[in-house]
């Protein structure tokens, strides 16, 4: 594209926090980021760094708790009831469990149909057909598995079928929730293909949540690495596998088990595990894990462009 | 509901319920019993020998016999006819005030269940001052209120089944909730009450449809309890419960006034039984392979 | 699959086991031989349903029955066939001689026992020792597995999954086992803690040469634990030889295609080149090689039987 690239979706300090018998917690703080239209944000964590809860609160299944989410340059944090349906059909989501997903007493004609049915986007029940089908074939489903339940499939064709309901309405941004980690290796990269095929397609933008860095890598434009709720670094893709800044990055990135026998990254094994993020003190949450934490890590970390979009919440980014 | 289409979908839910269902053996013989009663209860009228009212003096506390199947009572009336016309009373009782308390447990219960909060919180106390309440001192309590007769006897009987119907189905909602089809459905634009009828309803009913074929059993054994004391249906329509109670006073002499009524509201208690355990078990997701 | 018997600690020869349901026989393991030498790790890799999790069970001999039923084969423990060992027999070799790791701790885990205790009757169920000197050996294998002794009198639900995971390691070498059938130990855990756990088992391993069968889909974890590989692929082993040879010239299309379909963390954004089609029913599997309908160079004859072929060295592969 020739013309100055304009984000699709800007997100403001975004906050979401739960009161919880043993105090508040800070699910998402103050996070945030941009997505161009087109592009794929990955958005990478473990689980309980608040990834899930973000993209919930970003597509407004969740209301969140302070901050703005900017949608094609209009304020939707505070939608009504109205613009919320405007909202749903331009931003959908795919879940992770294939299982959970799909409501096991409709069949897959049923469950892709529904979006089009109740937005009345057709004319007649021949049009809502060959629209389903139109879907069935753009996800690479057997149009034969039109009165198929969900439990005769396997996890593949499933997640397909979540694909297929949330292209649907046409969507303008989708937030792919962990789509592939319940899914085998040789089916996990044919889920993954198509939803590029898709994306080059319809010029789909993508907010992809995962726990996977191999997977983020082939899909994603730029990534953000999250903790315990907050973003600790954000680059383009390539670039922070190259040069990953932020100490858990790191070690995140170097405890992935490889495939290269012979060289094998070094391994960086963390002390401890994922603290709460239940009234975590001010500072840099990943200081009680982290190798080199200083005193000065007590104190409130930003992010800070250390190289050309590159961003990374340590002060001790550029000394180590 | 989903729509059904009768023939193509051999493997629908309901489909590999049925099919479970129909190799259990035990399951099938209630259901078998269940069929044979309610086909008799409804030719009744034409399959009766004698009329349940004809009194016949001569034959007083006759004994069964080739001429009167299960013998006669104090009154000479043929007991064979009274309980095939009484199991009219009997099941429909059972049945309707069985089916009326589950509704008003689904409406109640929905509501319950989708809105939580104090909406949940006020209901719920009120069923659990119904719930502290034994069932059959309600149902006693009740009828006595509203006085004897079909109708008042069915809304007796109805009320104390409420309360769990609302908990049954409030607690399947609460744990569907969360699902993430759940969360898909509000996403797609489905209004509440869509959301109600084609995702939430459809997948608790198998619990709704257990406990509404045990709680059959259990309220036709309630409506014969409170003919038996007197309350219920009134003479002279049949009804097992009051004919037992009518059979009592002469029990060590005649003890076929008793029998009879007794086997027929045990066979029917029980046959529910079996159909609803074999249901839980047909549709027990842990069972499927 | 030849062999050599002398140094080979546990021999399965032509395994076979089938499930039957309602008139249907599901042929979920088919003639599979491996050895695993003594201290040695062997990997056992597959995708969900090829057949890892039932070879494992027929070892340790939980297998339900009905309906699964082993209908052929021997296997090999120090010379004695496991599969004509009586019950009771068996339950004495369960947990001291064999144990095993499952994916989800709490199938091992009691959640209203403390987990100190219940590392303390695993052994006292199966050595000559008095409770005090259970209890201290089950402090001690706490402080082995990494775990601080003052959690001996804790629950279950208060461990993180890691934790979990590492008190059921704790559990199953708490006899001292020669060998140790690992699940996916690692499955359900993050990437950080993963690499802690692995780490773990590595040492622990070392330290008291323990033999040990990697059940895993990670060829990753493969890469960086075991010593040997076996491909399991619709209940037959097609493939199998050492890591340097799996790894470095795979051979059976099968193995080729999986190493292909892995996002690879050091090549960047595009498309991946996934397995086609799905893995076969195990009710209905297809004539000679059951890889053969999704395999890029299928001819007729792969509906042959297929014999298995030398490669040199130890490394057989099942194709023409």
């Amino acid at each position: 594209m020739s013309q100055a690239p304009s984000p699709l979706l800007e997100v403001r300090n975004l906050k979401k926090h739960f009161n919880t018998p043993k105090g508040l917690l800070r699910a998402v703080d103050d996070v945030s980021l941009t997505i161009e239209k087109g592009k794929t944000l990955g958005i990478v964590g473990e689980s309980g760094c608040g990834k899930s809860t973000l993209g919930r609160a970003i597509i407004r299944l969740q209301d969140s708790t302070s901050g703005e989410i900017i949608f094609n340059g209009e304020d939707i944090t505070h939608a009504g009831k109205k613009r919320q349906r405007w909202i749903n059909e331009n931003m959908q989501i795919i879940f992770q469990d294939p299982f959970s997903s799909l409501n096991p007493r409709q069949t897959l004609e049923e469950t892709i149909s529904e979006p089009i049915l109740i937005s009345k986007r057709f004319k007649s029940k021949a049009e809502l057909l060959k629209e389903t089908e139109r879907l069935m074939d753009l996800v690479g489903l057997d149009r034969r598995l039109r009165r198929a339940y969900p439990h005769e499939l396997d996890g593949g064709r499933r997640q397909r079928v979540g694909i297929a309901r949330a292209l649907s309405l046409k969507p303008q941004f989708i937030v792919c929730d962990e789509p592939v980690s319940a899914l085998d290796v040789s089916i996990q990269a044919q889920v993954l293909n198509l939803l590029l095929d898709l994306q080059k397609a319809a010029g789909l933008t993508y907010m992809f949540i995962t726990h996977d860095l191999s997977v983020v890598r082939h899909i994603s434009n730029d990534i953000c690495v999250m903790y315990l709720g907050q973003l600790v670094e954000t680059s383009p893709s390539k670039e922070l596998f190259k040069k990953p800044l932020h100490p858990y990055t790191k070690a995140l990135l170097s405890a992935i088990p490889s495939i290269d026998i012979y060289h094998q990254r070094e391994r960086i094994i963390l002390k401890g595990e994922l603290a709460s993020p239940i009234d975590p003190k001010p500072g840099c949450r990943f200081a009680s894990r982290c190798l080199h934490a200083r005193e000065k890590c007590r104190e409130p970390q930003r992010l800070v462009e250390v190289l050309p979009n590159h961003y990374v919440s340590c002060w001790r980014a550029e000394a180590l | 509901m989903p729509k059904k289409d009768a023939r193509p979908k051999k493997d629908s839910p309901f489909a590999q319920v049925a099919r479970r269902l129909s190799k259990n053996n035990v399951a099938m013989a209630g259901l078998a019993i269940i069929l044979l009663l309610s086909l008799a209860a409804i030719l009744a009228p034409i399959i009766m020998p004698y009329d349940y009212t004809a009194m016949d003096m001569r034959n007083m506390y006759a004994k069964p016999s080739l001429e009167h199947l299960f013998g006669a009572d104090d009154l000479g009336r043929d007991i064979f006819s009274r309980l095939l016309y009484g199991s009219r009373a009997s099941l429909s009782m059972g049945i309707l005030s069985t089916l009326l308390s589950t509704a008003a447990g689904i409406a109640i219960g929905s509501v319950v269940g989708y809105y939580g909060g104090t909406v949940d919180n006020v209901i719920m106390r009120l069923l659990d001052i119904i719930q502290a309440i034994p069932g059959m001192l309600l149902a006693i309590a009740i009828s006595a209120a509203l006085g004897s007769g079909f109708l008042n006897t069915i809304l007796a009987l109805s009320i104390g089944g409420v309360p769990m119907t609302v908990r049954l189905l409030r607690g399947s909602i609460m744990s569907l909730r969360n699902l993430e089809y759940i969360e898909a459905a509000e996403k797609i634009n489905c209004s509440k009450l869509r959301i109600m009828l084609f995702h939430i309803l459809p997948n608790s009913l198998a619990p709704l449809i257990v406990s509404v074929t045990m709680g059959i059993g259990n309220t036709i054994l309630a409506a014969a309890s409170l003919s038996y004391i007197g309350l219920g249906i009134q003479p002279p329509t049949p009804e097992w419960g009051a004919m037992l109670s009518a059979g009592k006073a002469v029990i060590s002499k005649y003890p076929h006034l008793c029998i009879f009524p007794g086997l027929c509201i045990m066979i029917v208690v029980l046959a529910f039984n079996m159909l609803g355990d074999g249901l839980r078990d047909a549709m027990d997701p842990k069972l499927k392979s | 699959m030849p062999h050599n018997k002398s140094d080979a600690f546990l021999s399965v020869q032509g395994l076979a086991v089938e499930y039957s349901s309602s008139g249907e026989v599901i042929h979920a393991v088919n003639g599979v031989s491996f050895d695993l030498k003594k201290g040695g790790t062997l990997g056992l890799v597959g995708e969900t349903g090829a057949g890892k999790t039932t070879i494992a069970k027929a070892i340790i001999g939980i297998l339900p029955r009905p309906p699964a039923n082993v209908s052929a084969g021997e296997i090999f423990m120090n010379g004695r066939d496991l599969l004509k060992v009586d019950n009771a027999q068996m339950r004495k070799v369960r947990g001291k001689e064999i144990s095993m790791i499952f994916q989800d701790p709490m199938t091992a885990l009691n959640p209203i026992m403390r987990v100190g205790e219940q590392i303390a009757e695993a052994i006292f169920r199966h050595e000559q020792v008095t409770k005090k000197q259970a209890e201290d050996k089950g402090k001690e294998m706490l402080e082995m597995v990494g775990i601080s002794t003052e959690r001996y009198r804790e629950f279950p639900h208060q461990f993180s999954g890691g934790m979990k995971q590492r008190v059921v390691i704790a559990m199953a070498l708490a006899c001292n086992p020669s060998l140790i059938l690992a699940d996916e130990p690692t499955t359900a855990l993050d990437v950080t803690i993963q690499a802690q756990v692995l780490d773990m088992i590595r040492s622990l391993k070392n330290k008291y040469g323990t033999s040990m069968l990697m059940i895993t889909h990670d060829l990753g974890v493969v890469a960086e634990i075991c010593d040997d590989v076996a491909v399991v692929y619709a209940g037959e082993i097609v493939e199998s030889g050492s890591k340097e040879q799996i790894f470095t010239s795979p051979k059976h299309p099968y193995t080729v295609g999986l190493f292909k379909s892995l996002p690879d963390i050091n090549s960047d954004m595009e498309r991946l080149n996934p397995i086609d089609g799905l893995p076969p029913d195990p009710s209905n599997l297809p004539a000679g090689c059951s890889f053969g309908p999704r395999c890029p160079n299928f001819s007729p004859k792969c509906q042959d039987h297929i014999k298995l072929k030398d490669a040199g060295n130890g490394h057989f592969y099942r194709c023409w």
